[in-house]
């Protein structure tokens, strides 16, 4: 414990401490007095106060605006303008022949991006996971030049998500550089990757894994390095085969890791909007069409705006993903505690 | 419950936040090629002049123009002069020049045939100028057209005589497509009136899908299921999203490509010497001949702290040897009427632009008037929007046609609802 | 043969090759390929001219048709390689061309024109570097008070994420106090929901309280990150409790445990989370978009998109932008590593 703090009193980490420390000292003598009057436990809504005062602000007060705002109609922008109609947009999304077939439904385009949005999170989650870990795997194997690999991996997560639709699409269209590359090498047709409906579709899942998969397998390659040589050498000694190993070694250590990889990766999945925004805009016809495009589209973008709907939709959304994140966090807690039996 | 109550007071404040400093004029300006070098050299002259008004460039994407500022209008955040497109709906937001100006009636006499554009119906105000006209209407690679051995159809030719001939060059030419339409409802509402459709209703409604509509979408699907149309354009995207197909032409892969006026300058650049190309106007339906008139307008907002200064900016561009210089170096359509009567000099060696510019100028008298009255028209961009989503939904298979009728129909139901 | 292919497969240790090893290499080679790929390729397309980028097939470098200057002519004249009626083949420059026909004569001997269709000939080719794509926007457009602006939001943001939410994260996961679950539940609830649904009444926020057009407004809503608390919180469970009571034995302050015990403990989450903010913050671009209206204020994602118009986009000029933005990025990312690599080292410790 000691050494690993002053492991950090060397170079530039001494520089900073060196810097930091008197700020940190005159902080501390009002806190003191501070925690002198709350007592310990007080201190807990300091340190959370600042948190959770721009969170109010910035996420929830606007949340309320939203929902507010989701039982308002018209074009207007500003609440003080828009005139009050209920739980109108609610019933018109529910307005439905069947919720299996969206072209039944009054709010057909929510409907499309709904499922839309369910197909992409599973597959997209599940695909990058499977990604992430084999990546992770292989750097922390011996291997030649094993820093340049981890940072290779790492860098499309450093490019904004326009950039990487940009550059996605380009290399997909028609007249883009893989069917040049297939023609040359193959002479290959052209293929329209994009406005076929399956190709398209599984561009964005590609893509989107492409785009962060890097920072997926920075997680779990920590996660593996932290396991302990030891067990490995023990279980190379009896002579355990390498899948066992896997199993009941690797999986069950990394297990922390892959729960943080697999709630990041579901909210990252979820919010999917600007690369692909870009890479396909929502075609062919409305086939990658995802809830947040449609959210956006409905409350700035499109000719046929509609806030109040789109506020209504988000509000849908918002719900769902609470009621989805609260289960699984149970789940996981019921997990955690059979971890400690 | 009224949420106009309850709001009110954050409205209040919403409006107090806008800060601006006496005689600073912000322009908000849009690029689409380089028409924002062109401002800042004439602003820059306007203060050489002016020393008392300090005017300021604040270059913008187009999307802030359509997005971001109808919500800093409403905010009360917005500029002193802004180059807007969406210029009927925002009317309300638009400031009357009239008492400002030192010369308001050769501004009217000027600009008068575009001023119901950008007002309120039935004012008299006189809020901006256009800064451009432009004109949707067809071009045709030439030297294709002339390798396949197929003659250019003439004027009067119909929408099929076009795609027919684009088929043979294609075919001989071995090209992936004979023709492409940008992803657009405004670039198929020309060739829909040409068919016979009808936008405005009675009592300037929507009209309902009628016979006219439906016949030019029925082909324009037939044509993209047969291959004939650059299906990619259309279905690449959703919404309401815009796509040109100008790379397409530009790379001699279809024959023929209908997109307007605007297009002329980045055609010319990126085409060069590769092939001949020539505009061709609107092809014809049973209807008309008709391509949509369009374009950008300026004008100046309400809520300007000055402004006096404001008017004086928008006189100096607005007047004609500013506009006509503005024209010239943007190889933009005049609107200034005396700037067209005194003939224009493009500034390009090249003699294709020229008289690609002089067709699209003569192409403009075959405007019909249903085409004419739309720009003017509160519905037109939400027909515009119903037409290009529910018309690409058709042509990726996931509407029939009948259901993508019955679509636009609800959808502009439900616009008419929202804003009433 | 056998002893070269032997040598080359060799492993350390001495070893043969297992099938594991041929994945890990045809993976990272893949890999490498399908990363870099695009990346270069990108970096490659933003020195060509509009007339090169939007050319099919696209080409890998950016590539100009040569000219030659010609006596007689002002200007230069492009040169192509003529396949002449006899069979042979010259180069010849471009005196005009009407239709499919094309008017080619000799460079060198500018008097005779051969009459040519446009079929038999090929443009002579050369690589050149369209360095007009970055100067001119450097001397259009205020790049050094963007630069600036975006490096002030990206260090403001990062910081202040950083210190409320290790704060608030410390809060939630060493102490126990009334309301913490219902704090915790309202963090992880809203996790998930994509901020960008909440924009409009989010900017009516910002305009109330006069952050329109200030760095701040782009800054400030960005900052308490429940994905910053969660992965914080999450880490910070695993720093044992008995460090922190005997911290107290020793009468250190709750302020001394969380800087001196708390945060040190946790750099490795920290690290994360500081190149998580720097690469979103850097990269934001709808938000900044939506506040930032005046080029005073422009931070570099905003101002590259000057260029995309109603009916055009010079893609020459975004994409030359896009790869200035994207070096400072690089470049912080090449120093933190050492930090993430020593953070994840130093964690195993633990």
């Amino acid at each position: 414990m000691s050494a690993n703090i002053k492991r950090h009193r060397t170079g530039l980490g001494g520089i900073a401490f060196a810097v930091i420390r008197p700020v940190m000292s005159l902080i501390d003598i009002p806190l003191r007095a501070l925690q002198r009057a709350t007592g310990q436990g007080g201190m807990a809504s300091f340190f959370i106060l600042p948190n959770m005062a721009v969170f109010t602000i910035f996420v929830l007060i606007p949340f309320a605006i939203n929902f507010v705002y989701s039982m308002t109609g018209g074009i207007e922008i500003f609440l003080n303008q828009r005139d009050f109609v209920g739980a109108e947009h609610y019933r018109d999304i529910f307005t439905c022949g069947s919720y299996l077939d969206p072209a039944s439904c009054r709010r057909d385009g929510f409907w499309t991006a709904a499922q839309n949005t369910t197909l992409f999170v599973i597959l997209q989650v599940t695909l990058l996971i499977i990604v992430s870990l084999i990546t992770a795997l292989i750097l922390n194997r011996q291997i030649i030049g094993r820093s340049f690999w981890r940072a290779m991996f790492f860098f499309p997560v450093l490019l904004s998500p326009v950039v990487v639709g940009l550059i996605w699409r380009w290399i997909l269209q028609r007249d883009g550089l893989l069917n040049f590359v297939l023609l040359e090498a193959f002479g290959a047709e052209q293929f329209n990757w994009l406005t076929d409906r399956t190709a398209a579709f599984a561009a964005t899942i590609g893509v989107s894994i492409w785009a962060h998969m890097g920072f997926y397998t920075l997680i779990l390659l920590a996660g593996l390095q932290a396991i302990p040589k030891d067990l490995y050498e023990a279980a190379e000694m009896d002579g355990t085969s390498k899948s066992r190993v896997f199993r009941r070694i690797t999986l069950p250590l990394l297990m922390p890791n892959l729960i943080v990889v697999l709630v990041l990766a579901l909210i990252k999945a979820v919010q999917v909007f600007d690369e692909v925004y870009v890479l396909t805009g929502g075609g062919p016809g409305t086939s990658t069409m995802y809830l947040v495009q449609y959210i956006y589209e409905k409350g700035f973008a499109s000719e046929l705006r509609n806030p109040g709907l789109a506020a209504a939709a988000s509000i849908i959304m918002g719900a769902v993903l609470v009621v989805l994140t609260l289960m699984q966090m149970a789940a996981s807690r019921r997990n955690e505690k059979k971890g400690e039996r | 419950m009224n949420c106009k109550a309850l709001f009110a007071a954050a409205g209040l404040a919403l409006l107090s936040a806008s800060t601006a400093l006496a005689g600073d004029v912000r322009i908000m300006w849009y690029s689409d090629g380089n028409e924002g070098e062109v401002l800042k050299d004439l602003i820059s002259r306007f203060s050489k002049d002016n020393p008392d008004i300090n005017v300021i460039v604040d270059e913008v994407a187009y999307s802030v123009i359509k997005e971001q500022l109808p919500v800093q209008l409403a905010a009360g955040n917005g500029p002193d002069i802004a180059r807007v497109t969406d210029i009927k709906n925002l009317a309300q937001y638009w400031l009357d020049l009239t008492p400002y100006l030192s010369d308001p009636v050769s501004w009217v006499k000027n600009y008068e045939d575009q001023a119901d554009w950008m007002r309120l119906d039935g004012s008299p105000a006189i809020t901006g100028f256009m800064t451009q006209i432009t004109l949707t209407g067809g071009f045709a690679n030439k030297t294709l057209f002339e390798q396949a051995g197929v003659p250019l159809p003439g004027p009067g030719a119909t929408w099929s005589d076009w795609v027919e001939a684009s088929k043979k060059v294609a075919e001989s030419q071995q090209l992936p497509y004979a023709f492409a339409i940008d992803r657009s409802g405004h670039r198929i509402a020309g060739p829909a009136i040409s068919y016979g459709a009808g936008f405005i209703g009675p009592k300037g409604l929507p009209n309902e899908v009628d016979d006219g509509m439906k016949a030019f979408i029925a082909d324009f699907v037939k044509w993209n299921n047969e291959g004939l149309h650059a299906k990619d354009v259309w279905v690449s995207a959703a919404g309401t999203t815009y796509r040109p197909a100008a790379d397409d032409f530009i790379n001699a892969q279809v024959p023929f490509y209908y997109s307007g006026s605007w297009q002329v300058a980045n055609l010319a650049t990126k085409i060069d010497d590769a092939f001949d190309w020539v505009a061709t106007g609107s092809p014809c339906g049973q209807a008309a001949c008709t391509g949509m008139p369009g374009g950008a307008a300026v004008v100046a907002m309400k809520d300007t702290k000055n402004p006096k200064e404001v008017a004086r900016v928008m006189e100096y561009l607005a007047s004609t040897p500013v506009a006509k210089e503005f024209a010239e170096r943007t190889l933009f359509l005049p609107a200034n009427k005396e700037v067209i009567a005194g003939g224009l000099n493009f500034q390009t060696d090249s003699q294709t632009v020229k008289d690609v510019l002089n067709t699209f100028v003569q192409a403009s008298s075959t405007t019909a008037v249903e085409a004419l009255k739309l720009p003017a028209w509160k519905y037109a961009g939400s027909y515009y929007g119903a037409l290009v989503s529910r018309v690409s939904q058709v042509i990726a298979g996931e509407l029939t046609l009948d259901d993508g009728y019955a679509r636009i129909n609800s959808d502009m139901a439900e616009k008419v609802k929202e804003a009433q | 043969m056998a002893g070269v292919v032997s040598f080359l497969t060799r492993r350390r240790g001495g070893d043969r090759w297992h099938w594991t090893d041929v994945a890990t290499w045809v993976w990272l080679i893949g890999g490498l390929l399908i990363i870099f790929g695009p990346a270069v390729w990108l970096v490659l397309s933003s020195f060509k001219t509009p007339a090169a980028l939007s050319a099919f097939p696209p080409s890998i470098l950016p590539y100009v048709t040569q000219e030659v200057q010609v006596e007689g002519f002002d200007k230069p004249l492009p040169l192509y390689e003529v396949t002449l009626p006899d069979g042979t083949t010259a180069q010849m420059a471009e005196k005009r061309r009407v239709g499919v026909i094309a008017q080619m004569i000799d460079p060198k001997n500018p008097g005779e024109v051969v009459k040519v269709n446009i079929k038999d000939r090929k443009p002579v080719e050369m690589v050149e570097f369209a360095t007009s794509n970055y100067t001119e926007p450097f001397l259009q457009f205020d790049f050094l008070r963007y630069l600036w602006n975006s490096v002030f939001v990206t260090v403001m943001a990062t910081i202040i994420t950083l210190i409320v939410n290790s704060m608030a994260a410390f809060a939630l996961s060493k102490y126990k106090f009334k309301g913490r679950d219902l704090i915790l539940l309202v963090i992880v609830g809203t996790l998930m929901v994509p901020l960008g649904v909440i924009t409009v009444p989010l900017y009516s926020i910002i305009s109330t309280l006069g952050l329109f057009n200030n760095l701040w407004g782009v800054i400030l809503p960005t900052v308490a990150t429940p994905t910053g608390v969660f992965l914080l919180r999450q880490y910070m469970l695993t720093i044992p409790d008995e460090l922190i009571d005997a911290a107290r034995m020793d009468k250190a302050s709750e302020w001394q445990i969380y800087w001196r015990i708390v945060l040190p403990l946790s750099a490795p989450a920290l690290a994360v989370l500081a190149i998580f903010s720097v690469v979103w913050r850097w990269n934001d671009f709808l938000w900044p978009l939506i506040v930032l209206s005046r080029s005073t204020a422009y931070t570099l994602q905003v101002g590259l998109n000057v260029y995309a118009g109603q009916l055009n986009v010079q893609w020459h000029y975004i994409l030359a932008m896009t790869v200035v933005t994207m070096i400072p990025v690089v470049l912080v990312f090449v120093f933190l590593q050492r930090f993430i690599t020593r953070g994840i080292a130093t964690s195993g410790l633990k």
